[in-house]
């Protein structure tokens, strides 16, 4: 414990290095400067093309869209559900469906949302030509529709899980029960006491994944390639272009762009912090004006309604991914394939199992390592005050709000220098980049939360920090240290783009695989991995539900709601 | 306007290696066993992937060669890390040691010096490579000089759906096709590769002579010769699927709109394809292909090997590997994959015409004298500039 300490500094350097340096790579190439190239700035060029381009207002529309309002469903339906469901058996029944699918990855999930949804999709032909007449599919634009509608359900059906758990870890830390119980003989309605009593002080503990959401629906790549339009696509999925074409000025073009989408995020996040305070200012105002709630049944049946159709979506994309892994010729309007054969399964054997294997190796090893220095920092929080100031955390939050392609292709340029370029370890240094801030993200508040009087009287009792630390206060968190773990592991198994550039395309992990075939569109194989990936992360959310409820079964205060 | 001039930047000197001299082919033999190679390819496609594990199969037990395949989504991908690792002195044992690419990878990748060769030529089954009646020794319209190694044929074909159509000889048909059958036909969103190639065979089958597109395009010619390209894409779009505001992001992701349903008509830069598909489950029965009156355009996928591969010698046993008449017959097999070879036929002895004369095409792929003339790739200028106008007029538009 002598090094405890420097953990917090040793934690932000390991962030710090390469996102740092990828930001001043990215900076450089966006004003012109990229050496290796034979090209010397300062100059603005990058933006002059940038502002030429006639799709940025599009795109630039498209990316914020999708960014507020993904974040503005999923986090009014996690709060109306939670509001006016927790406790209830239809809440538990949801929590257990809910929670294990924010572990499927982004890409299966909008894999599957596409196979549901599309015109030839698996609704269509289950209702087809019985009830529409349809013989062929009607030429409707719902995929990849110019408004991003299709793009902000997929996004919503994959962060209500996320936002959902995120609250049910804060709510291990708020004082519910007796709040709600205060509120209803006051004769509050049940969503309507929830929140006026304990949603401000949830909302305090979720606020940074709350972030973490509108940052990611603005810069998502993967699914926006999948689900979002195409004529122009939102911003990020142009950096990505621009990044991919052989010649180099469109990289410069690529990093201005990247700039741009940096400021936006930035942007967007202060709005959405303005947007707080309003929210908060009408909410006191509310809470004074003493009203009971009366539409409270419509808000509650609502929310659940909405809750299960995403959880439904996910589901059933899984199961029609299911289908697909074992299908044999399948078109339109059947609603099931002509036959069913293992085929598929045992042609990508070999290289699933090999990826399996990889993807394993890589997220263990990543997110053990992010659990130490997590702890390390929060443990040192508490002995020496060595908390992480405000500017601090948001240097810890980068990685999140950074679009990856604006600093990867710098953190890959750093690795080259210092000859660490190919192999398992670079990876692992990259992915640990990512997988940091979400461990750190979903352990930091309820650790802090903690009540400090049960340190107190185990120290009284006569233990050292040390005690207090491994016998009192992380059994007690051993919940959110679990639900940490699971999120790293997923974080780890959904990486890409790091997996890909600083691997040198020598670490095959089912992420890259699945992506590698996904651009192929043969359904099958990518089922097969879709359903490979989920499975990969679907059992370390499950041990993180079952393990704190076999281990307290006999203590039912360490078990909430 | 994009040039590739940028990377003749890094066309620094490049350091003399220690790599073996490719016509000792003896010594390049004895120095590859032991290598690995990392084979950068496109890894979209499970026949591409699973011929690539034979083909490792094969040099690890004839040549004692272990081939890695890196699977990518964009062979820019690998060009960028190509470039990466000279800015940053990584000359000796890159990441990468042999990539498949074409056209404008090659020649910003021959243009920036980032090359190893010449090695193609020296390769033993060179001797049987159809340099008189096949375009391997150019790659849209750049000489190869021996930078990168031909390993299969493509030609643009169109996949349509013998219980909707009938094949329709020209540009122009399919023109008439699509507005008499609106929201049946679409194409990969340029600057996919086959997106762009689609252009090109528009403009090819409307211009009277379509020689002009062998020179870099200009200021001068561009306008005037892309002008029926515009017309004829303004005329389509509206009658494309989803009314043109949609495209699908990829060539193979026109399969499955075919096997759904959602469309009858569809362009495919592999003649065998399509019979493939239809063994894999992924296409109707009823799918067949056809050319153009006046011919389509084909050209040739290529191995090259960057400059600083560790593994050069390795590299140069599979492309070798590739051209093995063994190698080719399966590739030529629609059943396995379906990629025309490279090879002359004539230069073949009985056994190893055999190989070729026992495939049977399948029943959507067109025999070589039903695929008919081969239209030469138009110089990269033209794509460049044509795939920037379309994303102005078509990719971006309300």
């Amino acid at each position: 414990m002598r090094l405890l300490p420097i953990v917090p500094a040793l934690t932000l350097l390991v962030m710090l290095g390469p996102v740092v340096a990828g930001l001043w790579g990215t900076v450089r190439a966006a004003f012109g400067h990229l050496p290796g190239a034979g090209l010397t700035g300062p100059n603005l060029d990058a933006f002059r093309a940038l502002g030429d381009w006639p799709g940025l207002p599009r795109a630039v529309m498209l990316s914020v869209t999708t960014g507020f309002g993904t974040t503005l469903i999923a986090l009014a339906l996690v709060v109306l559900l939670v509001a006016g469901w927790s406790g209830t058996r239809a809440f538990a029944a949801l929590e257990r469906l809910l929670s294990p699918l924010l572990s499927v990855p982004h890409a299966a999930a909008a894999f599957g949302l596409a196979f549901l949804i599309a015109p030839s999709g698996w609704i269509a032909r289950l209702i087809s030509p019985g009830l529409t007449g349809w013989d062929q599919p009607p030429d409707w634009l719902i995929v990849n529709d110019p408004l991003g509608l299709a793009l902000m359900a997929g996004l919503v059906a994959k962060e209500v899980p996320f936002l959902l758990l995120m609250t049910l870890a804060a709510l291990a830390q708020a004082d519910t029960r007796r709040a709600g119980a205060v509120a209803a003989a006051l004769g509050y309605g049940r969503t309507t006491g929830w929140l006026k009593t304990v949603f401000p002080r949830v909302y305090a503990q979720i606020r940074l994944p709350v972030y973490v959401v509108l940052a990611y629906g603005m810069s998502v790549v993967d699914v926006a390639l999948i689900l979002g339009p195409g004529t122009p696509p939102p911003l990020s999925v142009q950096i990505v272009r621009w990044m991919g074409e052989p010649d180099f000025s469109a990289r410069l073009l690529a990093s201005a762009a990247a700039l741009l989408q940096l400021g936006l995020v930035v942007g967007a996040l202060v709005a959405w912090r303005l947007g707080e305070i309003a929210v908060a200012h009408l909410g006191l105002r509310w809470i004074a004006s003493g009203h009971r709630g009366v539409r409270d049944a419509a808000v509650r049946g609502a929310a659940l309604a909405g809750a299960g159709v995403a959880a439904l979506s996910i589901l059933l994309g899984l199961a029609v991914l299911a289908v697909w892994s074992v299908a044999g010729f399948w078109g339109f309007p059947d609603a099931l394939p002509e036959g069913f054969t293992l085929r598929t399964w045992m042609r990508q054997g070999d290289d699933v199992l090999a990826a399996v294997g990889e993807t394993a190796l890589i997220a263990g090893v990543v997110t053990a390592a992010a659990l130490v220095l997590t702890i390390g920092c929060l443990e040192a929080e508490v002995r020496h005050g060595r908390r992480l100031t405000q500017r601090g955390l948001w240097l810890l939050y980068l990685p999140l709000l950074v679009p990856q392609t604006a600093f990867l292709p710098g953190l890959q340029g750093l690795l080259l220098g210092v000859g660490a370029d190919v192999g398992r370890a670079p990876v692992m240094l990259a992915h640990l980049v990512f997988v940091l801030p979400y461990v750190f993200l979903s352990l930091a508040d309820p650790f802090r939360a903690w009540d400090a009087r049960n340190g107190a009287v185990a120290a009284a009792l006569g233990a050292g920090p040390d005690g207090v630390l491994w016998r009192v206060r992380l059994p007690m968190l051993l919940r959110p240290v679990l639900t940490a773990a699971a999120v790293g592991l997923s974080v780890s198994v959904g990486q890409y783009l790091a997996t890909l550039l600083i691997g040198g395309g020598h670490v095959a992990t089912l992420t890259t695989e699945a992506v590698a075939l996904s651009s192929g569109g043969d359904r099958k194989a990518i089922a097969v991995f879709g359903l490979m990936q989920t499975g990969a992360a679907l059992i370390p959310f499950a041990l993180a539900l079952m393990i704190p409820a076999l281990v307290w079964r006999n203590r039912r205060g360490l078990q909430h709601g | 306007m994009r040039s590739f001039a940028l990377l003749a930047a890094l066309a620094l000197p490049t350091a003399t290696l220690a790599q073996t001299d490719p016509t000792d082919w003896d010594a390049v033999t004895a120095a590859a066993r032991g290598q690995t190679v990392y084979w950068n390819a496109w890894g979209g496609s499970t026949q591409t992937n699973d011929f690539i594990a034979w083909i490792a199969d094969k040099v690890a037990e004839e040549n004692g060669v272990t081939l890695e395949h890196v699977k990518l989504t964009d062979t820019a991908d690998a060009v960028t890390r190509v470039v990466a690792e000279k800015q940053a002195g990584t000359d000796t044992d890159g990441a990468i040691d042999m990539i498949w690419i074409n056209g404008p990878n090659f020649a910003a990748m021959k243009e920036a010096g980032l090359l190893f060769g010449p090695f193609a030529e020296a390769l033993p089954n060179w001797q049987y490579v159809d340099t008189a009646g096949k375009t391997v020794q150019t790659d849209f319209t750049i000489p190869t000089v021996g930078y990168e190694s031909p390993w299969a044929m493509a030609q643009v074909v169109f996949d349509y759906d013998s219980a909707d159509l009938e094949p329709l000889g020209s540009m122009q048909a399919i023109l008439e096709w699509s507005t008499a059958n609106p929201g049946r036909f679409t194409y990969p969103q340029p600057p996919d590769f086959l997106g762009t190639t689609f252009l090109k065979q528009v403009l090819v089958d409307l211009l009277d002579d379509p020689s002009v597109l062998q020179e870099p395009a200009t200021d001068e010619t561009y306008a005037e010769v892309t002008a029926p390209l515009w017309d004829y894409l303004d005329a389509l779009s509206p009658t494309l699927w989803r009314e043109g505001r949609a495209y699908p992001a990829t060539g193979t992701a026109m399969f499955p709109l075919i096997a759904d349903g959602e469309i009858d008509l569809s362009i495919s830069f592999s003649p065998g394809a399509a019979t493939a598909a239809i063994a894999n489950d992924e296409l109707p029965d009823t799918v067949r292909t056809f050319v153009l009156d006046k011919g389509t355009i084909g050209n040739a996928s290529f191995v090259a090997i960057p400059y600083n591969s560790g593994s050069v010698e390795g590299a140069m046993v599979i492309a070798n590997a590739l051209l093995s008449p063994e190698a080719q017959a399966r590739a030529q097999d629609p059943n396995l994959l379906g990629y025309s070879t490279v090879l002359a036929l004539d230069t073949l002895d009985a056994d190893q015409r055999a190989l070729f004369d026992a495939l049977d095409l399948g029943i959507a792929t067109l025999s070589p004298e039903e695929l008919g003339t081969v239209q030469d790739e138009p110089h990269p200028s033209w794509m460049t500039r044509i795939a920037a106008d379309w994303d102005t007029r078509y990719g971006v538009a309300q």
